[in-house]
């Protein structure tokens, strides 16, 4: 349809030449790279952290980094993770890449916006990063009070670079909502959408509903801090509880920001690796709003054993089970969809799969943790540690390799080693399970988290953990070596590689920079591959 | 909706066309509102934070309250209010293609905004004469939720305070805008916005008056 | 998609000046409140008008009531949403 056009144009990364073209770009797909380069560096300088944390653990005992320096580098690593790396990762690279192709746009509503969300994206990562330069923070990535009120580290660049990269986020959902709402082609429903954009849709309206909350309390900590407000100081009678309340109501609906882009790029790929239409689209369309709207009741589970009311306690247990229903209904769907599908197992399929098993295993030990009675036993131990990476890590940070691996080609218009990819994929998924599995068993043993050294009779899952940290990061590195080739050696990709039936996969690979020289026309459902064969 | 054949080659340049390829007053107003958004949870949060500790210390927020003004709280309040008019009728005025008064009426609107601010640093400053501001010898020495109502109170209108310093040169600069022809009665839309935002800033100081200055 | 803007309704200036004139007498209203002996009440007396004054400065100052009721839904899920945050915070305050 627009193949003439396409041919003509230069793709977007040739539009223009130098860094300053790229630094003051103002196209969604170039704003999508400049995220996906820093977010990776970041990425891995956490993981390096990571390791050093393993690395410590190995033994027990003081070995290298201390007591002291075990908390910073453990502070270091949640900081950058959650709020560096796997807060914006998918929404900021792909959604900024894909959102408005899958809509018929050529661009977002606001792209200048866009492109200020990235420089507050980089400004809070160099607050983070200065912190190293002062010493390091040790008050782990919750910054609970009073501690972080009294401690003599300089937590105020931490906090801020909380506070700045909240509002990048706020400002990338905000451009999300208004392009859904503005920029949709007219022949696009919201029944016709892809459920990659009804995900980011809804995972727009937590940003912006949740996080400036947490902004007003972070900064309410420096108040505490600097001018000794009381708010939050017990010594003047203010109340710590509170803190985590204001917390929680941000950082619980924060890891449905983390996996529910993540869920809707499992909706994209299940359907094209077993060329079938998806199952109960509508189901799992709605369920992603529903999973935004029920996470914004739940906080209260992280309290459990702070000093809650017994009866807000019992509510929030009972909300926090109801909030797997809609998560379960998106398992369940992709399990039909699969069912007597033609299934090719591609590495963004497997992907796919890793995030249905590893996010199903956080999914369920979550349930043990919403559970008043056992969450007393595990609160604060390495389960939790498990938990929250098998689903933020297994959940978010898989499939944003996994629609690494699904858009290459379309980004950037090569194709990688499937077979290395596979090998790389095979090394992370054991890896992952070797460092992350007896972290369960330890927890529930009693070893604590947040913790440099340990008992000796924790040795073995520490070992085991420890030794699936190099497994993990060697398929870490040998993906994204598989990649770095493929972006200069690999062979060139057609416009449709998978098969794949949603608009991204009509533009020339990669797209030219107005993807769209006229609205297309969108007269079928994002997954009807049948009818795409019958017509041709 | 297409601006189709226009494949510029400048492509950084030209401020990212969209499909639409510019003005979409709607979509800039829904921008805007999702932003208002978030200022109302920001300052949503600190009313949860106060509405917990008036719980908690009513009798001490009574206390507190009695410290404070009612005739310069009062008189703050209706001075917003006539600014919220004031930018109302600016709007009106515009769209009715009377840029003239469309500007004199921003003008009294930054107008009332600097007597708020007067107002109220005269307010706290009496207040800091007095030894009642955070950390202050005299402030520590009254009942606990009274150090607690105070912190809130400066915490929340300052920062209510530091919206209406932000207001005055984004009302200015329409103004200018105005003047300069770039906000027309076809192309309203960022003054509009301004009006959100400054209709915004007086709807949370509705809530502030009541709940620091009428509670004793 | 792209609708007529608001352009089609002029609200006439006397709705201003009559609503401003409703939020200066709902001031004094609040504020006379204050001394009628209201006990435990007062508070939600006080909370109630500035409700009241914010759902005119909403509808009318800021043109909810003349926009498209996409604004008004969106508004709602705004309130919702803190509506759950406060309600929940006090389900834990109200019964330490
Ligand atoms: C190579 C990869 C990784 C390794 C080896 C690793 C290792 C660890 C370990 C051992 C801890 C617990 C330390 C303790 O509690 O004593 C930890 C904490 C944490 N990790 Fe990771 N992790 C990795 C990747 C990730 C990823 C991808 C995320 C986020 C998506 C993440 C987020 C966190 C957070 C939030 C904490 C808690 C920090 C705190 O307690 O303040 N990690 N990590
Ligand atoms: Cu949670």
């Amino acid at each position: 349809m627009d193949a003439a056009a396409g041919a003509a144009a230069p793709n977007y990364l040739r539009a223009g030449k130098g860094l300053a073209s790229w630094l003051t770009t103002t196209d969604h797909k170039r704003i999508g790279i400049l995220y996906l380069i820093a977010i990776l560096v970041f990425f891995l300088f956490a993981v390096c952290l990571g390791l050093m944390i393993r690395l410590e653990l190995f033994s027990p005992g003081e070995q290298f980094v201390g007591n002291q320096g075990y908390n910073r580098i453990l502070t270091l690593h949640g900081i950058t993770m959650i709020f560096l790396f796997i807060i914006p990762s998918v929404p900021a690279v792909f959604g900024n890449f894909f959102l408005p192709i899958q809509i018929g746009a050529n661009d977002v509503s606001f792209p200048r916006l866009n492109l200020a969300s990235w420089y507050f994206y980089i400004g809070g990562g160099l607050f983070a990063l200065g912190s190293v330069i002062l010493g390091g923070v040790d008050t782990g990535w919750t910054f609970y009070i009073p501690y972080s009120a009294d401690t003599a580290d300089n937590v105020y660049l931490p906090i801020l670079a909380a506070f700045i990269l909240g509002w990048s986020s706020i400002l990338t959902g905000l451009n999300f909502i208004v392009t859904v709402h503005r920029l949709r082609v007219p022949s696009m429903p919201w029944f016709r959408m892809p459920l990659f954009v009804w995900a980011l849709y809804a995972t727009s309206w937590i940003q912006i509903l949740a996080t400036p909350v947490v902004g007003i309390t972070l900064l309410l900590i420096l108040l505490e801090r600097f001018l000794g407000i009381g708010i939050f100081d017990p010594a003047k009678e203010g109340d710590p509880v509170l803190y985590q309340h204001l917390f929680w109501i941000y950082s619980h609906p924060a890891v449905y920001i983390m996996v529910l882009p993540a869920m809707g790029i499992v909706s994209e790929i299940v359907p094209v690796f077993c060329r079938k239409t998806i199952f109960g689209y509508k189901f799992i369309a709605i369920s992603s709003l529903a999973i935004a709207g029920i996470g914004s009741l739940v906080w209260g589970h992280h309290m459990f054993t702070s000093g809650m009311a017994d009866l807000e306690r019992i509510v929030f247990s009972l909300l926090t089970f109801l909030v797997a229903i809609p998560s379960g209904v998106k398992v369940f769907n992709w399990l039909a969809t699969m069912y007597k599908g033609s299934i090719r197992l591609a590495t963004p399929f497997l992907y796919a799969l890793a995030f249905i098993f590893l996010f199903s295993v956080g999914g369920f030990t979550g349930l043990l943790q919403g559970a008043l009675s056992t969450d007393i036993h595990i609160h604060d131990t390495s389960f939790i540690v498990a938990h929250f990476h098998y689903t933020m890590f297994g959940g978010g940070g898989v499939m944003f390799f996994g629609a690494l691996h699904y858009w290459f080609p379309k980004m950037f218009g090569r194709t990688y080693c499937e077979s290395v990819a596979r090998w790389a994929f095979a090394l992370f998924f054991v890896g992952f399970n070797c460092l992350y599995f007896p972290l369960f068993l330890a927890g529930l043993a009693g070893m604590p988290r947040r913790y440099a050294d340990y008992l000796p009779e924790y040795l073995v899952y520490h070992r085991i953990s420890s030794i699936g940290s190099w497994i993990l990061v060697a398929g870490i590195v040998l993906m994204l070596a598989n990649l770095l080739r493929a972006l200069f050696k690999g062979e060139r990709a057609g416009r449709d590689p998978w098969g794949g039936a949603t608009l991204e996969w009509t533009v020339p690979s990669p797209p030219p920079t107005h993807q769209f020289a006229a609205p297309p026309v969108v007269t079928r459902g994002p997954y009807e591959y049948a009818r795409e064969r019958a017509s041709g | 909706m297409a601006d189709g054949g226009t494949t510029s080659t400048d492509l950084h340049g030209a401020a990212g066309a969209a499909h639409a390829g510019g003005y979409d007053p709607m979509a800039a107003k829904m921008g805007m509102w999702l932003f208002l958004f978030t200022e109302v949870l920001l300052f949503g949060a600190l009313f949860i934070v106060y509405g917990v500790y008036l719980h908690g210390f009513t009798w001490q927020f009574q206390q507190g309250s009695a410290r404070l003004s009612i005739p310069v709280g009062a008189v703050n309040t209706a001075i917003l209010l006539t600014s919220s008019l004031t930018m109302a009728l600016a709007i009106a005025a515009l769209q009715r293609a009377r840029p003239a008064r469309a500007r004199r009426l921003l003008f009294a609107t930054v107008g009332c905004a600097g007597a708020f601010l007067v107002i109220k640093a005269f307010e706290w400053a009496g207040k800091f004469a007095h030894g009642v501001y955070p950390g202050a010898a005299f402030l520590l020495e009254q009942s606990k939720g009274e150090i607690v109502f105070f912190g809130l109170y400066f915490t929340m209108t300052g920062l209510h305070a530091l919206h209406v310093l932000v207001g005055v040169p984004v009302i200015l600069w329409a103004g200018r805008r105005i003047r300069s022809g770039a906000i027309s009665p076809e192309h309203s839309v960022f003054l509009e916005n301004a009006g959100l935002y400054w209709h915004l800033v007086d709807l949370i100081w509705i809530y502030l008056f009541p709940l620091f200055y009428l509670i004793s | 998609m792209n609708a007529p803007a608001q352009e089609g309704h002029l609200v006439p200036c006397s709705v201003y000046v009559w609503v401003w004139a409703a939020l200066l007498c709902l001031t004094a209203v609040t504020v006379s409140a204050k001394y009628a002996d209201l006990q435990h009440l007062a508070i939600f007396a006080a909370l109630l008008i500035a409700t009241v004054k914010a759902g005119l400065v909403v509808l009318y100052f800021m043109h909810v009531r003349f926009e498209k009721p996409i604004f008004a839904v969106m508004i709602l899920v705004l309130l919702a949403t803190y509506g759950i945050y406060i309600g929940l915070t006090f389900v834990d305050y109200a019964n330490r």
